[in-house]
């Protein structure tokens, strides 16, 4: 029955599954419990041999796989025909993807395709009878607004780092499809990738956050925050203040006009807390702010509020958790 | 070169939200509207290709009186005419529908290029710029940093997570701008006042022709409810010397927060 299935579009890059798709793929699965339909993964890429398993072990149930040169690397045109391929197919009431650069440019493309709506940036599902209900973050997650989509047919991406991981079964046995799709002309191409120097972890994507703002009182001081990070494993964030000054990269920019997170633990160091990068870290599950200013906005959405002087803090910190990490 | 730049008129980013009673609008009292901040970042974009290549920019805006003073401004930035999508059916519009909308005005009206930002602050859905491309069936560069034209090809380059994509290709596109794409130039006086004498075309859904196809998708997506974040339980100060400050946190951070 169609009428109730799900399609999750699998995102790789390189021949490396995203994270943010497997959360995706286990909410489906959740979601569809009640349900009784169908949750098929749909991986779009060159080579799949390696990357199936991946896939089935969250056991959904079915896999359609359609590879070939063409999707070594992403277009939006050729990777748009190939689920329009899919989805015509098994004709799903719900396609779901994760909410990265890849889906945000994708699935609304496929959406408008079939004349059906899409809802970006979904953090939480509702189930209303058989309908699903998604919640986004709006005005900059000052606000949060509540869909319902009246439609047989219905796109969403969901934000990483918010929908659990399922337990993975190494060894279930999904039945495994490989689609091939009548060939296009692709107008726009990649053509390079140039990886970026600093930020090894995407900020979205990462458990651990740790940012600097005005505070910090200057680019040379960056390595300091940057030691913190490693430390943790975490992902170097900025307030617009020090992104305007110039002193960083747009990308590490957290809050309006910047990214959006929701990591396990978000640690502020020298952040005052304008409106608009308090919410864009909001929905942090732990914050720790660090500043001088007992004062700072910041301190009203912090688990722990420590007032001090970071440069004294922030060191003192990454010593004691390289003490801990070398102990267990 | 003819370029069209979607514009959005949006709260500022300044404003404290508050939820009408109605539970699906935001309070508009005493909320001032600005140019979408992405959009500011086509515009320029756009008066930078035509400083180059010659030209025309049109500039796109959709919605209600809100709309009038921000293409204003846009057209005082060197957009040399501005066309405002106004109708009482255009009321909450969900992307799709939006989309619809802005690429009537834009199909069969020779447009190389369009831009727009990369979300319009507000209902933050990233969406407008890809449907439009879509709806026209042209080629599409999202999250944009970067942009060359020549001649009829274009290169652009594109912020994805932890890199860059760089996107060849041909023209008609729509590109949409991520922040770090060029620095907003902002008018001097002398362009304020010449811009007051170019020309805002309205346009409403009959004369657009998309009366039928946004009465037909209007409805697809509704918003049910507006609520605000749950508030966060206030958290504790954690006093000492720094050394006693720090040793708490982690003790924290490892046994409560369970995080690290």
């Amino acid at each position: 029955m169609a009428d109730k299935d799900f399609l999750v579009f699998i995102e790789q890059r390189q021949g490396v599954i995203k994270k943010a798709s497997l959360e995706v793929l286990s909410e489906a699965i959740r979601q569809n419990k009640d349900k009784n339909g169908t949750v098929t993964a749909v991986l779009i890429c060159a080579d799949s041999t390696l990357l199936v398993k991946n896939i089935t072990c969250f056991q959904p149930n079915k896999v359609i796989v359609i590879s070939g040169h063409e999707y070594s690397e992403y277009s939006t045109e050729s990777y748009a025909n190939a689920l329009q391929t899919v989805v015509e197919k098994l004709n799903p009431k719900y396609t779901f993807a994760a909410n990265t650069a890849m889906g945000k440019d994708l699935i609304p493309r496929v959406a408008a395709h079939f004349t059906s709506p899409c809802v970006t940036d979904v953090v939480e599902l509702i189930a209303e009878g058989s309908n699903l209900l998604a919640v986004k973050p709006m005005y900059s997650a000052k606000s949060y607004g509540k869909f319902a989509f009246n439609s047989d047919m219905s796109f969403m991406t969901l934000r990483p780092n918010v929908f659990p991981l399922a337990e993975k079964n190494e060894s279930a046995s999904v039945p495994v499809e490989t689609l091939s799709c009548p060939p296009i002309e692709v107008r726009a191409k990649v053509v390079e990738t140039k990886a970026s120097e600093k930020q090894k972890m995407e900020l979205t994507e990462a458990p651990i956050i740790v940012s600097g703002g005005r505070g910090i009182k200057g680019p040379e001081n960056w390595a300091m925050l940057q030691d913190l990070c490693d430390v943790l494993g975490a992902a170097l964030g900025a307030s617009r203040a020090v992104v305007d000054a110039g002193w960083i990269d747009h990308q590490h920019q957290v809050g309006q006009t910047g990214k959006t997170v929701s990591p396990q633990l978000y640690i502020a160091c020298g952040i005052s807390g304008a409106i608009q990068h308090l919410a864009g870290m909001n929905s942090s599950k732990n914050i720790v702010a660090i500043n001088n200013n007992p004062d700072a906005p910041i301190f009203k959405l912090a688990t722990y509020g420590l007032v001090g002087d970071v440069f004294e803090i922030v060191p003192k910190l990454t010593e004691e958790i390289k003490k801990l990490k070398g102990e267990s | 070169m003819k370029i069209a730049v979607c514009i959005k008129a949006v709260p500022d980013t300044e404003t404290k939200i508050a939820i009408a009673s109605d539970k699906i609008h935001i309070e508009t009292a005493g909320v001032k509207y600005i140019t979408s901040p992405y959009d500011e970042f086509a515009i320029e974009e756009a008066v930078k290709i035509k400083e180059k290549h010659g030209g025309e920019i049109v500039g796109i805006s959709l919605g209600g009186a809100e709309v009038t003073e921000v293409l204003k401004n846009s057209l005082a930035r060197g957009l040399d005419t501005a066309l405002h999508l106004k109708d009482d059916l255009f009321a909450d519009l969900n992307p799709l529908s939006t989309a619809g909308c802005l690429a009537a005005a834009i199909r069969n009206e020779n447009f190389d290029i369009v831009l727009c930002g990369q979300q319009g602050v507000g209902g933050d859905n990233n969406q407008v710029p890809t449907i439009i491309a879509e709806l026209l069936n042209w080629s599409q560069v999202n999250q944009i940093v970067k942009l060359d034209i020549e001649g009829k090809e274009f290169k652009a380059e594109r912020e994805i997570e932890g890199a860059h994509e760089i996107v060849a290709g041909v023209l008609p596109a729509v590109f949409s701008a991520q922040k770090d794409l060029n620095t907003p130039r902002y008018p001097s006086i002398k362009e304020i006042m010449a811009a007051k004498r170019k020309e805002i075309t309205i346009k409403d859904a009959e004369s657009l022709g998309v009366k039928d196809a946004i009465t037909k998708t209007k409805d697809l997506v509704v918003l049910k409810e507006l609520s605000m974040p749950p508030a966060r339980t206030q958290g504790r100060k954690i006093e000492g010397s720094a050394d006693e400050q720090v040793k708490q946190l982690v003790q924290l951070l490892r046994m409560e927060a369970k995080v690290i």
